[in-house]
């Protein structure tokens, strides 16, 4: 990777106290990303990867270590890098316009509706600008956090387990629109999952985290074309990679 | 076939009812435990005098000011006690001291305060003070509980999208916990419905628990059991309009409860 990283972990531990216990999740843990890429980062339940995105998010504070966007140290989350949760964390109480303009409250009514119409449109909603979520499937639900997070002028997305709670079907059909979305706006992203699949799908490069205390073991290029097929023997093989990394055998 | 069966079923209850009042009241005069028909007779007595009207007045008043008020200082207070643990450790044990007292022990307490005849009728003032605290408690502490376990992501949402403070009360805060205060809310004034015709029993001369207590020093206790009647459905009314707000509010939401 050439030129200043847009986000730079260096030594990055975390660990929590347990009754009388100190739980050590996080063990020195490097990584850098570049600005306009798509990482994901892999690993088994529980091995800490949320708990590394939160603290990248600036939700949670590393034990040691230091976290740098842009150069800035992260103390606290910025409206300029917008989490999406695991099972979406958009407001059951507004609409799907109200939630999706509720990051704007600085814009005037004008800015708000227009930039709102245009996000609506960049997901694909159009005519469920007054629906409320509780009235949407749950890909939808999504797409409205996605429009949500955009909405801000954000530049970098941080995707937990974004696809978690959703149907196979929604999943496969919610990779191909993140896809879309990330070829078209060219966020930095940073996709959590345990999904294998999904993240060779997603991503340019792909980080496998160790079980706890864990530390990222390798960090995959993934120089396939997009859109990519699951099916291809270039994927399967990468596949396999991982798998082998994270020490699951695999039997075809 | 089965909705109509549905349908009729709460009637039929009524009707047992009817006929287990009037069975086991049969025979008897005014001046005793009136059946159904004295009760009927009574209430038309009542309504034709006006006297009814008025009393339903001064009570239905009196629970909307201490309502009111416990509602616009209950809600507030709950939304900080539930956001900074802290607050809730210091307020908490007071609070839960206080939740038990019924209120109308506190009437001695309310004239004392509340009596020297003012601008006011200070009978008023004594009585809105013990609806006050008979909801006051409830809607605080429904109030904090829901808001201390508003889901996390919410919260963290909000500060993505630098919503701190004041606006994190009143956009994220009040509007997540809002089915729950709802809730604390029909239960306060349930109490307070039950609270006012107690506290009209001592030191007023208006309202239904005065009507009450003025009938059967009459001896006329026909009058009692008409006035009863109307407890019985003004306070169906305002849990159905209680009922009604919760019910708007989870429609909306798409999120009805069975």
């Amino acid at each position: 990777m050439s030129g200043v990283p847009k986000i730079r972990v260096a030594g990055v531990s975390k660990s929590f106290r347990k009754g009388k216990e100190t739980v050590e999740v996080l063990s020195g843990i490097d990584l850098d990303v570049a600005a306009e890429e798509f990482l994901a980062i892999v690993g088994p339940s529980g091995c800490g990867k949320s708990t590394l995105l939160n603290c990248i998010a600036g939700f949670e504070e590393a034990t040691s270590g230091t976290i740098e966007i842009d150069g800035e140290r992260v103390t606290r989350p910025s409206k300029k890098r917008v989490f999406v949760f695991q099972e979406t964390g958009i407001f059951p109480w507004l609409s799907v316009r109200d939630n999706i303009g509720f990051g704007l409250s600085d814009r005037t009514e004008r800015e708000r509706r227009e930039i709102v119409a245009r996000y609506v449109a960049l997901v694909g909603l159009e005519g469920f600008e007054r629906a409320y979520p509780a009235e949407l499937s749950g890909g939808m639900k999504q797409r409205v956090e996605f429009a949500r997070a955009l909405a801000v002028d954000s530049d970098v997305l941080y995707l937990d387990e974004p696809f978690g709670a959703l149907d196979a079907f929604t999943r496969l059909e919610m990779r191909r629109e993140i896809s879309r979305i990330w070829k078209e706006t060219r966020k930095t992203c940073l996709l959590v999952t345990h999904d294998v699949e999904e993240a060779l799908e997603l991503a340019g490069r792909v980080a496998v985290m160790t079980r706890r205390p864990a530390t990222i073991s390798t960090i995959l290029e993934n120089p396939l074309p997009r859109p990519r097929d699951p099916g291809v023997p270039e994927f399967r093989a990468l596949k396999d990679r991982i798998f082998e990394i994270l020490g699951v055998e695999r039997k075809v | 076939m089965t909705t109509l069966r549905r349908l009729l079923r709460p009637f039929l209850g009524l009707a047992l009812f009817l006929l287990i009042w009037q069975l086991a009241t049969l025979g008897n005069k005014r001046t005793d435990v009136p059946g159904p028909y004295l009760t009927w007779m009574g209430l038309q007595e009542l309504l034709v005098q006006g006297i009814l009207l008025r009393n339903v007045v001064a009570s239905v008043f009196r629970v909307a000011w201490g309502f009111s008020l416990a509602a616009v200082v209950g809600v507030p207070l709950g939304i900080a006690l539930g956001r900074f643990p802290y607050l809730n450790q210091l307020f908490n044990p007071p609070v839960q001291l206080l939740r038990p007292i019924s209120p109308i022990a506190w009437l001695p307490i309310a004239t004392l305060l509340f009596g020297p005849a003012r601008w006011f009728d200070p009978s008023d003032l004594a009585a809105i003070f013990l609806i006050f605290l008979s909801s006051f408690f409830t809607i605080t502490t429904a109030t904090a509980s829901a808001v201390a376990s508003v889901d996390r992501k919410f919260l963290r949402s909000a500060r993505n999208f630098g919503v701190t403070g004041l606006a994190l009360a009143t956009k994220v805060l009040f509007p997540a916990a809002l089915p729950q205060i709802l809730t604390g809310l029909r239960l306060a004034l349930g109490i307070s419905w039950v609270v006012v015709v107690a506290a009209e029993m001592l030191g007023v001369s208006s309202g239904l628990g005065f009507q009450v207590n003025d009938a059967r020093n009459n001896l006329r206790y026909d009058l009692v059991v008409a006035a009863m009647v109307v407890i019985g459905i003004i306070g169906i009314g305002l849990d159905a309009v209680m009922r009604g707000l919760e019910r708007f509010e989870l429609k909306r939401r798409g999120a009805e409860r069975a």
